[in-house]
């Protein structure tokens, strides 16, 4: 059985006819895999995750017909009962280390308030505990750390303090939002790397969120890719890069930078993200699409399984 | 990794209050102010022991006295007398204690109401902040001193009235300034964090999110604590504060204003009380301001 379900979520904002920011998303989620979602700026990725953690505020509308994690439906949840389950089994790291870290405590306190709310360690105990959590985390002087506050750290040093409070209680499942976007570029292979070791020590999922596809060949065994809040296409992940079948995905991988060395420039999909009010009538990607045809146009199409994996297009490439 | 690099130097932090300290004494109006409210501060607390005489002795034979370096002037009376032959001095420090206890009580009475009003309104956006701000905008509609003087006409005069008039009156900044640090606030991550590891409401309310709001709060608590000594003094020079015989800087410029001409002590001494103590208070929230803001913090 998987880890983490979900069956057709949708979330809205503002009322049952606004167009829904995440529409129709089937994901699941095995032990200890390593499962990556990709896709623009927009295309309802973080948005998932907060609705599965229970924090879209109104106006926001989830809906789904199941949100299951380890069992346990959480939709139905309330309060302390999901306060139990998130942050102990479930947790996260943010993209911006910067702000992720409460600047009125030192490094210490936060992350003992992860252990005595959720390890029931107190005093000697959970401070020898977050010691051995920063060091896990490699940072170098852990032992003065605990007592900085975060402002007197760097981002990468706040964004691995991020993670050791993440994985404090031992998650099962750890989302991490686009982990390295306000890094550069070797504090991003250190993160990365730390966060595959921790997540193969300790056998947990990862879900990774991201727009940058070289993180995700090098880490994830599967990718989810989604636009406009649809899953576009999923797949397994050396399969999805060789032979991408969404003309998306094939896009993402054409807009890489260091697929396009040579004199050529480098291939972009033209135009943007459908808004609100310029939602197409049939494929989402149509005004896009390089190879739209007249029934894109018409209707939209569902995600269907094919051989390697499954893709939300009529013409899918490369599959017969 | 060793043990010693865990010892090196450059991990020692500076503690927080050092921090500010370092920030603070680079202020020099700052430190000048807080000198001169430590002066005041001492006065008020050992008021019986420094005056000289008792601030309500009325001495007959020396009415109107003239301080010690003008003509006519008695070593005895320091400052002067006013019209009822009471010592100036001995009547300005135990005026200390007054204005020290008002702007105190009042800075507490509108500091708490109005952190936790401004708390629920920008939790609860849809439920009660509506209802919060607008009955806010409604008290910064009228005029603050008006609204006080209203308020002391429904309470009547007296000291503890006076307190109360001046902490509603200063109300209405302390929620809308709570309500717009807690808004930036609420955005950040490590709400959403704390939100993820399990915190209750009532824990990120006071735990997660105010610590981070209180810097403009401490500065705009102590800058109200100096308009509420003004505002003291202005509800007793209109006879609606604290009544005389107290020593109440503001009653005493009420009583002695018909001897402006005669005697200008007796009026501009305690106006000079009051005015280099909302000085100083006000130089010491600047620097306040500056340190505990890192944006402003190295400006000058």
């Amino acid at each position: 059985m998987s880890l983490l379900d979900i069956h057709n979520l949708s979330v809205r904002f503002g009322g049952a006819d606004a167009v829904p920011v995440v529409d129709g998303l089937d994901l699941s989620v095995k032990k200890g895999e390593v499962l990556a979602i990709v896709g623009e700026s927009g295309s309802g990725k973080s948005v998932t995750m907060m609705a599965l953690m229970g924090l879209i505020d109104a106006p926001g509308i989830v809906h789904a017909d199941c949100l299951q994690f380890d069992g346990t439906d959480m939709l139905r949840l309330k309060g302390r009962q999901r306060r139990h389950i998130v942050g102990k089994d479930l947790a996260m790291v943010f993209q911006d280390p910067m702000t992720a870290l409460n600047p009125s405590y030192t490094v210490g306190f936060q992350i003992e308030e992860v252990l005595r709310q959720h390890m029931g360690l107190k005093g000697k105990a959970a401070r020898a505990r977050a010691l051995e959590l920063l060091e896990r985390v490699e940072i170098p002087g852990a032992a003065s750390r605990l007592d900085a506050y975060p402002h007197q750290l760097s981002g990468g040093m706040s964004q691995r303090v991020a993670i050791a409070m993440a994985i404090a209680a031992e998650p099962k499942l750890l989302i991490a939002d686009e982990p390295t976007t306000a890094l550069d570029v070797t504090i991003q292979a250190q993160i990365m790397e730390l966060l595959l070791n921790l997540q193969r020590d300790q056998g947990m999922a990862l879900v990774l969120i991201t727009h940058d596809l070289a993180v995700v060949a090098e880490t994830a065994q599967r990718v989810c890719v989604m636009y406009a809040g649809q899953a576009v296409e999923l797949g397994q992940v050396p399969t999805l890069f060789d032979a991408p079948s969404h003309p998306y995905t094939e896009a993402l991988l054409k807009a890489i930078p260091e697929h396009s060395t040579g004199a050529h420039r480098l291939a972009t999909l033209p135009g943007i993200v459908p808004g609100r009010y310029d939602r197409p009538q049939g494929c989402l990607l149509s005004p896009r699409c390089p190879y739209v045809q007249e029934r894109c146009r018409q209707q939209r199409p569902t995600l269907d399984e094919h051989a390697r994996g499954a893709a939300r297009c009529f013409f899918p490439l490369e599959v017969a | 990794m060793t043990t010693s690099t865990s010892l090196d130097q450059s991990l020692l932090y500076p503690s927080p209050l050092k921090e500010f300290w370092h920030a603070f004494k680079h202020n020099k109006g700052a430190v000048c102010g807080l000198a001169f409210i430590l002066l005041i501060v001492f006065c008020a607390l050992f008021a019986p022991w420094i005056a000289p005489h008792h601030p309500s002795e009325q001495y007959r034979d020396f009415l109107l006295t003239p301080p010690v370096w003008l003509e006519g002037g008695q070593w005895q009376f320091l400052l002067g007398t006013d019209e009822l032959g009471r010592d100036l001095l001995s009547r300005i420090i135990h005026g200390a204690r007054l204005s020290l206890l008002i702007g105190l009580a009042s800075v507490v009475l509108s500091l708490v109401p109005g952190i936790l009003l401004g708390l629920c309104a920008s939790f609860f956006p849809r439920l009660l902040g509506p209802g919060i701000m607008r009955l806010m905008d409604i008290m910064l509609a009228l005029p603050s001193l008006l609204l006080a003087v209203a308020i002391v006409a429904i309470l009547g005069p007296g000291l503890i009235n006076t307190i109360f008039a001046i902490a509603i009156v200063s109300l209405p900044s302390y929620v809308r300034l709570t309500r717009a640090a807690v808004m930036g606030e609420l955005n950040r991550d490590y709400v959403t964090a704390a939100q993820l590891a399990g915190a209750s409401l009532p824990r990120l309310m006071f735990v997660t999110v105010l610590p981070n709001c209180m810097a403009p709060l401490i500065v705009q608590a102590t800058l109200s604590f100096s308009s509420a000594i003004l505002d003291a003094a202005a509800l007793g020079f209109l006879g609606l504060g604290v009544q005389p015989p107290t020593p109440e800087w503001g009653t005493m410029l009420a009583s002695a204003r018909d001897y402006i001409e005669r005697a200008w002590w007796v009026v501009t001494l305690p106006g000079l009380a009051i005015l280099l103590s909302v000085l100083a208070i006000n130089l010491m929230g600047d620097g306040l301001r500056d340190a505990l803001d890192p944006k402003l913090k190295n400006a000058i």
